[in-house]
């Protein structure tokens, strides 16, 4: 009897360990010669994005991202090579984006890194990736950051318009129309709502605007409301609503609540239609100030323009339960539409080809506002897009207002 | 006699199997179950204080965070070398948490439980607010330990074997401890106070020193979750993890040494995996599983070869001299109010 178990526990050992083995520590690489990640038909990247937890919104934008690929795909790829783009969750927690990180690279081998979402998250693994040298590109956070070193980070780059330009759009745009103004700041504590802020100071530096109160929250905060009765309480006539979508919703909400009308500008990262807007009621948003930089689906103007046609035909096809209305599919639409332009403008399939690509660029990305293009030049300029338009909310939906201003820096 | 030589033989089998992990697995795959190891001491600790003494601590958490920070703080900005990290990182906790033990001492059960909760939700706020120090919400970069020159190993593959040097010491401690004089007087305190006291155990210093100890232990595991990572931030010690620990010492088995690593494995490996099966329903998937291994096995996966054994020895008269009965893991006591 006792020596039975004995054999039966050597015997379930040595299983484990043959399975183990079996296992293996060396996977199969792809295709001889090439980087890892890309074959002569197919190309493997990977993002991390929040699927889960407070900033879950954002994952329309990789439902975006994933329609333009499956078009791309379906009209025969780049080059010959279907994109395979995998998507991990990260719940926009940095120790789970790293985690994420590490597992595309090590384990999916993906061939680059494409909009990881939020930037603590993306603070997080820039060193590790730019360790590994695989390439972090048109990451999806409006970070000043990653432009601002070309050279420590040359693996890493943003895409849309950085907060530093988004602030000093703001700026120009009180300076022209409120020059006196004083303004009330309500911003998310973190690398994000500091950013902002820390560029919309030094843009109002030698103007009139002045800032009367500023109060911040946690992105894990569940309210903002006490926040929000100290910035009504001051004698600001202006509102800078540096938040995220739930608490943009929140932010609007109570200052209806409170019956704050003051020129209330809200920073672009908040300014859904759908996820922020109509929830908190469309009376409740009438004449707040934007800035916007692609098409938004619902602007009248752009209801035959061909690249709205494509990206509405092309979602309901791919991802049939995705609302077209919702902005950050077209957000997700149009990074990948770069991405997919940049890896066409490599010179052989390798991850260093794919950066000399990125770093020299200039495109008209079709859904993008025209006027605005996707600009790089090697170390000299790493901000792929530097200009917006101010856009306003009337009646219904959003309007553009005057022109595109470039905020280059 | 047997079942010694079997306990040795299974010891000896799980460490060969542990020494192989890193030449088998991918550089990902070791850097999940260096974080196993990691996740096994903070559990280990847990179960000290939970399986074995009854208390109910839901803020270990608070505890890990406390060593992870210490140990990121040590390194990257007084340039302490990181080995050293690891047992001032425990000692700090060991402090914390007598000094968190003394109150302790005149709560019990669900009121201490409370009390440690307000910790661990309280934690991870402070260190955001006091970001000059820590970084704030965007996390601290720490340099990862790095194998010497001689050694022919991959980066993962020393951190794997480092974090397995730390655990294997933690776990001989805490198997030392728990069946030595303290051992049996923090299981005295649990199945019996009154009876306790009357044989002589203070009450007041063995609550403290396993508190004490179990914090201790997570302060080493959070030292140990730096050098896995390479980096710290408020978000991986919410309420969660402190969560993910005791469901770890449960679905491991409570008061065992050896469910701390079954745990450890249950809560690293389950998310990840619920996560692919449905990004979106990653908690239902997880929250499933776990009730479905509650369900089947409920003293825990360290009940299962004893459940087995106990199912084989109705079939054969009982040996004598074995140091335990083949009975279940004890569940934890709920108070039955002030005696």
């Amino acid at each position: 009897m006792r020596g039975n178990w004995r054999v039966v526990w050597l015997a379930l050992l040595a299983a484990l360990a043959l399975s183990l083995a079996a296992c293996g520590r060396d996977d199969d690489e792809g295709g001889g010669g090439s980087d890892p990640g890309i074959t002569d038909d197919s190309i493997k990247i990977g993002g991390s994005y929040p699927f889960s937890g407070p900033a879950s919104a954002y994952r329309s934008i990789a439902e975006g991202a994933k329609a333009h690929f499956k078009f791309v795909n379906g009209n025969g790829g780049v080059d010959g090579r279907k994109i395979e783009f995998i998507t991990l969750d990260d719940a926009y927690e940095p120790p789970k984006a790293l985690q994420n990180a590490r597992r595309l690279i090590q384990q999916e081998e993906v061939f680059a890194l494409f909009n990881t979402l939020g930037t603590p998250n993306n603070v997080a693994i820039w060193d590790y990736v730019n360790e590994q040298e695989v390439p972090h590109v048109f990451v999806a956070t409006g970070a000043s950051l990653w432009g601002e070193d070309v050279k420590s980070h040359p693996w890493t780059i943003g895409w849309q318009p950085d907060y530093v330009t988004e602030s000093q759009v703001y700026a120009d745009f009180l300076d022209e129309e409120k020059p006196n103004a004083k303004v009330a700041v309500l911003y998310q504590n973190d690398a994000f709502g500091e950013d902002l802020l820390n560029g919309f100071k030094s843009a109002i530096e030698g103007t009139d605007i002045e800032i009367v109160a500023e109060e911040s929250y946690e992105v894990t905060d569940p309210t903002v409301s006490s926040q929000m009765a100290k910035l009504a309480s001051s004698d600001a006539d202006t509102f800078l609503n540096i938040t995220t979508p739930k608490f943009s919703a929140q932010a609007i909400a109570a200052s209806a609540k409170l019956g704050w009308k003051v020129l209330h500008i809200l920073n672009n990262v908040g300014a859904s239609k759908a996820l922020v807007l109509e929830p908190v009621g469309l009376e409740n948003a009438q004449g707040i100030v934007s800035t916007s930089y692609f098409m938004d689906p619902e602007d009248p103007q752009w209801a035959d323009d061909p690249a709205m046609t494509e990206y509405k035909q092309a979602l309901e096809q791919h991802s049939a339960r995705a609302n077209p209305n919702d902005p950050f599919h077209v957000y997700g639409w149009a990074v990948a539409n770069t991405m997919v332009e940049a890896l066409e403008g490599m010179e052989e399939p390798t991850r260093e080809a794919l950066m000399d690509s990125i770093r020299d660029m200039d495109v008209e990305i079709p859904i993008l506002l025209p006027g605005i293009t996707v600009q790089t030049n090697g170390t000299e300029d790493g901000y792929p897009i530097e200009a917006m338009q101010i856009m306003q909310f009337q009646g219904e939906n959003w309007k553009l207002q005057g022109e595109v201003i470039q905020a280059p820096h | 006699m047997t079942e010694r030589r079997l306990r040795i033989l299974l010891v000896c089998g799980v460490v060969a199997v542990a020494l192989l992990i890193p030449f088998l697995f991918g550089p990902y795959r070791v850097g999940q179950f260096t974080l196993v190891l990691v996740y096994a001491v903070a559990v280990l600790g847990l179960n000290l204080l939970v399986g074995y003494s009854g208390q109910i601590s839901l803020g270990h958490g608070a505890f890990f965070a406390l060593g992870a920070y210490t140990a990121a703080l040590l390194i990257e900005k007084a340039s302490v070398p990181y080995l050293l990290s690891v047992p001032a990182a425990g000692a700090l906790c060991f402090a914390a948490g007598f000094l968190f033990g003394v109150p302790a001492l005149r709560l019990h059960g669900l009121y201490l439980a409370l009390v440690t909760l307000g910790l661990a939700i309280a934690l991870p706020q402070l260190i955001k607010r006091f970001d000059g120090l820590t970084e704030g919400t965007q996390g601290l970069t720490v340099e990862q330990p790095a194998p010497p020159g001689w050694l022919p190993l991959e980066d993962d593959q020393f951190l794997y074997l480092l974090c397995l040097a730390v655990a294997a010491v933690m776990f001989l401690i805490a198997w030392n401890l728990m069946r030595g004089q303290l051992g049996r007087a923090v299981k005295a305190v649990r199945d019996g106070q009154i009876a306790a006291s009357t044989l002589g155990v203070d009450l007041a210093a063995t609550k403290t020193r396993v508190f004490a100890v179990s914090a201790g232990y997570a302060g080493v595991g959070g030292a140990l979750y730096v050098f896995a990572l390479g980096f710290v931030a408020p978000e991986a010690f919410t309420l969660t993890i402190s969560f993910a620990f005791l469901a770890a010492i449960v679905v491991g088995g409570l008061a065992t040494i050896s469910g701390a690593l079954f745990g450890a494995l249950f809560i690293e490996f389950v998310p990840v995996y619920a996560s692919d099966v449905n990004e979106a329903l990653t908690g239902v998937v997880y929250g499933g599983v776990l009730i479905a291994f509650m369900w089947l096995l409920p003293e825990g996966a360290a009940g299962l070869p004893r459940r087995l054994r106990g199912l084989a020895a109705l079939r054969r008269p009982r040996d004598e001299g074995t140091e335990e009965p083949h009975v279940a893991a004890p569940a934890p006591r709920v108070p039955a109010g002030k005696t």
